[in-house]
Order: C-alpha cells, then sequence, then structure tokens
C-alpha cells in the first residue's frame, strides 16, 4: 500500500497529539509529482509510521501512549487483505501494548446481514483479541426519536486467567448537540 | 451538500476531564462562509450547505446530499442528477458533468428551468426581456422577497426553487467543464498495457483519468484556494453519471467476483479527499441493481456521506398494486451525513415515496392505508 491512507490520532497525557489523516495524504500520493513507490501488498510501512510516532524519546516521562484507527474498513475498501490488516494491528499491539503499556482503541463498521465476508471476518478476529468491546447499534424496534441506539458493553474477563465469563452491560442512549446521553433501557428522559 | 470551506469553521474536539464534549473552533457561520452565492451556513456547525435542487429532498437529508443510488431503468434518478446540477446553474455555481453514457453537453442542454410564480407575472416578464448574463442575478433578487423562515428543516427554506421539467436551462451562460470517456481501441490498449505494468493494479484507467480531470479543474480554478486572488470564491457542482457500470470499464456489473473489485472504492475515497479539501460537492448515480457483489455496495455507501436509494415501480407489481396508485417509486435513505458534528437533522419519518408529477418531482411522506382484516376473539 506504499503510504496507506488512514485517519489516525496519537494522543499522550500532556495533551499532544500526532494526527494522520489518510484523505489528506493521498491526494499527495495520488497527484503528486515524485516517483512512487512500487504498491506492496502489507502494511510494514504504516506500522513503521506508528512505532516511530510512538517511539518514546529521551527524557521523556509519557504514560498512558493510546493508539486510535479510525477506521479499519476503509483499508479493505482501499485493497488491503483482511490477513494485512490484522497482522498490521497485531504488531502495533506488539509495540503498543505489551512495549510501551499504552492501549489500541479500533473502529469498525458491521451489519448483521453483511455482504462484505472480509469485513466480517475482520471484526470477529478482533473481537476475539479484544479486552472491551463498545458494541453500538440501533434499537431492535426500529427508529425512535428520543433513543437512538443501544450501547453493549463487553468486558472479556473470560480473557484474563481464572476464565470468568464474559461481563455484559447494556445502556441506552441519545447523541445531542455536543454530547451524548446514556441511561438504562427504559429510562429515557421522555419516558420519565 | 456539504463543502467544507477550507477548514475555517472545524469544530475541535476537546476532551478535559468530565463529559467529552466538541466545541466549536471559530465563530459559527461566518459572514465570510455565507458571501457564496447559493449556500447558507449550517447551523451547528458553521459549515456550507448546498441545495440539492428539490425543496423536498433538502428537508429529508437536510440540505445535503452527496449520492443516490440508480433505480432500475435509470429514469429517476437521472432526474434528481439534474434538479442538483440545475440548482448549481441558477445559484451562479461552476459546474463538472462527467458521463460515460451520453454525452455531457447534451446533459447540460436538458437541466430544467425554475418554475415562474404566476403572482409574480409581471416581474417575470421584465426578468424575460433582460440579457441570459443577468438571469440568475434577477432570480435571487426575486426570492430575496419571500420571509425568511425559521431553520428546521422543514418545508420553506430561505431561497426555495421549484424545476419545472418542461422548461429547459438555456445554456448560454452556462460555465461548466465536461468529462466524457470514450473507449477508443487505442486507449484500451494504453489501459492494458499500464495494468501489466504495475505491481498491484490501480484503479481503472477511466476512474484514473476521471480523477486528474477533476484534479486539474479544482486547482487550476483555484476551488481548493490555490489560487486566491484569481477569482471569487464559488462552488463547484461535480456531477458523475452512472459510475461502475460497464461503460466505465469496470466489471463490477457483470460478475459477483469482479476483477477490479477496488476500482471504484478507491476512486470514491481519492474523491471524497479532493471534496474535503475544496469548495465543491458531487453527485453520483450508481446502478446499484447491477452490482451483483453486495460487499462493494456497502462499502461505496460507507464511503459517501450520504445515500439515497430510489425503487422505482415501473415493470414491477407494485406499478399496479392500489397501495401505490399515487405514487412512481419509493425513496430509502440508506446514509444521512454527520460532518463536523455528532447528530444532522433529518425528518422523523423514513417512510418516503416519490411522484412525477407534470412538471415536479416531489418526495412525500407514505400515507399509510389500513386493510381491515377479520379478527376473531374467542373468551
Amino acid at each position: 500500500m506504499g503510504r496507506s491512507p488512514l485517519k489516525w490520532w496519537l494522543k499522550t497525557e500532556r495533551g499532544q497529539l500526532v494526527f494522520l489523516e489518510g484523505l489528506g495524504s493521498c491526494l499527495d500520493v495520488v497527484f503528486g509529482q515524485e516517483q512512487r513507490e512500487e504498491d506492496v501488498s502489507d502494511l510494514r510501512a504504516l506500522f513503521t509510521f506508528v512505532q516511530a510516532a510512538l517511539a518514546p524519546v529521551d527524557g521523556d516521562a509519557w504514560q498512558g501512549r493510546v493508539l486510535l484507527l479510525d477506521e479499519l474498513g476503509v483499508l479493505l475498501s482501499l485493497g488491503a487483505a483482511p490477513v494485512a490488516v490484522l497482522d498490521f494491528v497485531h504488531y502495533c499491539r506488539v509495540a503498543v501494548c505489551s512495549r510501551l503499556q499504552g492501549n489500541i482503541v479500533v473502529l469498525v463498521h458491521s451489519n448483521e446481514d453483511s455482504g462484505d465476508k472480509e469485513n466480517e471476518l475482520l471484526v470477529t478476529a478482533l473481537s476475539h483479541h479484544s479486552d472491551l468491546i463498545l458494541w453500538a447499534e440501533g434499537l431492535a424496534t426500529g427508529f425512535c426519536k428520543d433513543v437512538h441506539g443501544q450501547l453493549k458493553i463487553i468486558r472479556r474477563t473470560s480473557l484474563r486467567p481464572g476464565g470468568e465469563r464474559d461481563s455484559l452491560q447494556l445502556y441506552q442512549y441519545k447523541i445531542q448537540e455536543r454530547n451524548v446521553a446514556f441511561f438504562a433501557r427504559g429510562m429515557s428522559a421522555a419516558v420519565l | 451538500m456539504a463543502a467544507r470551506a477550507g477548514g475555517e469553521a472545524v469544530p475541535a474536539a476537546r476532551g478535559r476531564g468530565g463529559a467529552p464534549s466538541f466545541q466549536r473552533k471559530g465563530p459559527p457561520g461566518g459572514s465570510r462562509l455565507a458571501a457564496i452565492a447559493g449556500t447558507r451556513p449550517a447551523v451547528r456547525h458553521g459549515q456550507l450547505l448546498l441545495s440539492t435542487g428539490l425543496p423536498s429532498l433538502d428537508s429529508v437529508l437536510g440540505w445535503c446530499g452527496a449520492g443516490s443510488e440508480e433505480d432500475k431503468y435509470g429514469v429517476y434518478s437521472h432526474l434528481l442528477f439534474k434538479y442538483f446540477l440545475a440548482e448549481g446553474v441558477v445559484c451562479g455555481h461552476d459546474l463538472f458533468v462527467a458521463s460515460a453514457k451520453e454525452l455531457p453537453t447534451s446533459i447540460l442542454k436538458e437541466l430544467p428551468a425554475p418554475l415562474l410564480d404566476n403572482c409574480r407575472n409581471e416581474v417575470g416578464e421584465e426578468a424575460a426581456a433582460v440579457k441570459s448574463e443577468d438571469d440568475s442575478m434577477q432570480i435571487a433578487w426575486r426570492y430575496q422577497n419571500l420571509p425568511k423562515m425559521e431553520v428546521n428543516f422543514d418545508i420553506s427554506l430561505v431561497s426555495v426553487r421549484i424545476f419545472s421539467l418542461y422548461v429547459t436551462l438555456s445554456a448560454r451562460k452556462l460555465k461548466f467543464c465536461v468529462f466524457f470517456l470514450n473507449i477508443a481501441i487505442s486507449s484500451i490498449l494504453k489501459c492494458v498495457v499500464k495494468h501489466f505494468l504495475l505491481a498491484n493494479s490501480n484503479m481503472n484507467c477511466g476512474y484514473a483519468r476521471l480523477l486528474q480531470s477533476i484534479q486539474k479543474i479544482i486547482y487550476q480554478e483555484g476551488f481548493d484556494g490555490s489560487h486566491p486572488q484569481k477569482k471569487q470564491k464559488n462552488i463547484l457542482r461535480i456531477g458523475i453519471q452512472s459510475l461502475g457500470s460497464m461503460l466505465w470499464d469496470d466489471d463490477i456489473c457483470c460478475t459477483e467476483n469482479p476483477e477490479n473489485a477496488h476500482s471504484i472504492t478507491k476512486f470514491l475515497y481519492v474523491l471524497r479527499g479532493l471534496l474535503r479539501k475544496s469548495l465543491s460537492a458531487c453527485i453520483i448515480t450508481v446502478p446499484a441493481h447491477l452490482i451483483q457483489n453486495k460487499a462493494i455496495m456497502e462499502r461505496v455507501t460507507n464511503l459517501s456521506d450520504v445515500v439515497v436509494g430510489l425503487e422505482s415501480f415501473i415493470g414491477s407489481e407494485r406499478e399496479t398494486n392500489p397501495l401505490y396508485k399515487d405514487y412512481h417509486g419509493l425513496i430509502h435513505v440508506r446514509q444521512i451525513p454527520r460532518l463536523n458534528c455528532l447528530i444532522c437533522d433529518v425528518s422523523d419519518t423514513k417512510d418516503l415515496a416519490f411522484r412525477l408529477k407534470r412538471k415536479q418531482f416531489t418526495i412525500e411522506v407514505r400515507e399509510t392505508v389500513f386493510v381491515p382484516f377479520f379478527c376473531l376473539l374467542i373468551c
């Protein structure tokens, strides 16, 4: 993929942000004057960028690095194979979670009756490896003005030693202009 | 249509302790942004909004529109396409029309003209006598006298235009660029050679050429702010017809496992990047009923800001169904825009149908018809 287009935020506790916007960068790649490098089928260059951006500098006491990936399905649309994307995420996990003690947050889209098998494969594989899943979806009963959807919070406690069952919490939400209000099921402000 | 105005009113995320919230970076709206004819700054995020040309579609989508799935025979999607371009002409925007099916200049000759009100006959006669280059100015002046309505995206926005399908706009003063993909033998050969030279096949050459053409116009005419002194800021309305069809040298309509599966999605991604960086908006019609691979349609939907599906009743059993006798088809809103804000203004009703009356194409909430049924209660 060369310089793969994707939107990134790399945030540290000091409020510093390293931002790679794929949409903007891709224009330089597609319309740029410089010689384009040979297309490759994996996302190595992207990982190299992440690693370099997150590398601790001498004298730094950064803690709590967070890598946000929005959104992985776009990589599939641009021609990356699901395996390449999963490899990339795996490498990021090793670099960010294991070595730097940081966190990774990944956004993916999914549909119940989706015809996009590659995307579903990606979502399933990522779900298996995640410690926490935040699953936002519309209501099963259809569109509602006061409740826009429900959020499932699944803590993967089964992955930890001890092997407890995953814990599941359900909330409903309403999106407002600058905020999202969460409440227990059936407790929306319109009902109370 | 939401056109990015060079990032001046982009809200920034500031989340420090407590609930996360979004704040606007600069003053909302701003008189500079509203200076472009035919646009209106959004109340929420100050971004520029355009009309699609159909007041009823604007109320459904909230003055935003970017993509449209074609209905089975392409009849109605072509109308929406023309409305979008006609609105641009009347507002004085620049147009870019791309097609592989028919000559873009013939599309431009058939654009509908705005319907003039009966009670404004006197003014209408005066306007008709005036030279063609003043036409759009006259029309804008007439509509300034309408009372300003509350912005609730229901009906009656500040400048509402109704286009008549029987009267066409004169093409004399149109400022437009066209792209017509006429695949001749020599260019097919060039594409084949290019395909084998590259390690991984790039997007197909028809799309690549279209992208180059759009990028060139955006850069040369200064829609991306690259030539600020050259001309006054204006919007570029881009119309692309039947993207994904075989005429664009794409095989996604022929087989479920196309060779060029990523061509159209790569094209849309790069196009989106171009639109974000410039004062432009784009309407694309896609023959969704011909695309056999569902995954591709889902990805195309995810890559678009707005997607509207048109299901026409022509040739289907619904044509003769008494429940649908007043309508010509159904509208499915598959994607709504959420640009720079968490929520957007859309209508509450999702059950929409359209009909083509003598002069107008309108979208209405489908009336529910209660079918009486027999109920037996046994106690």
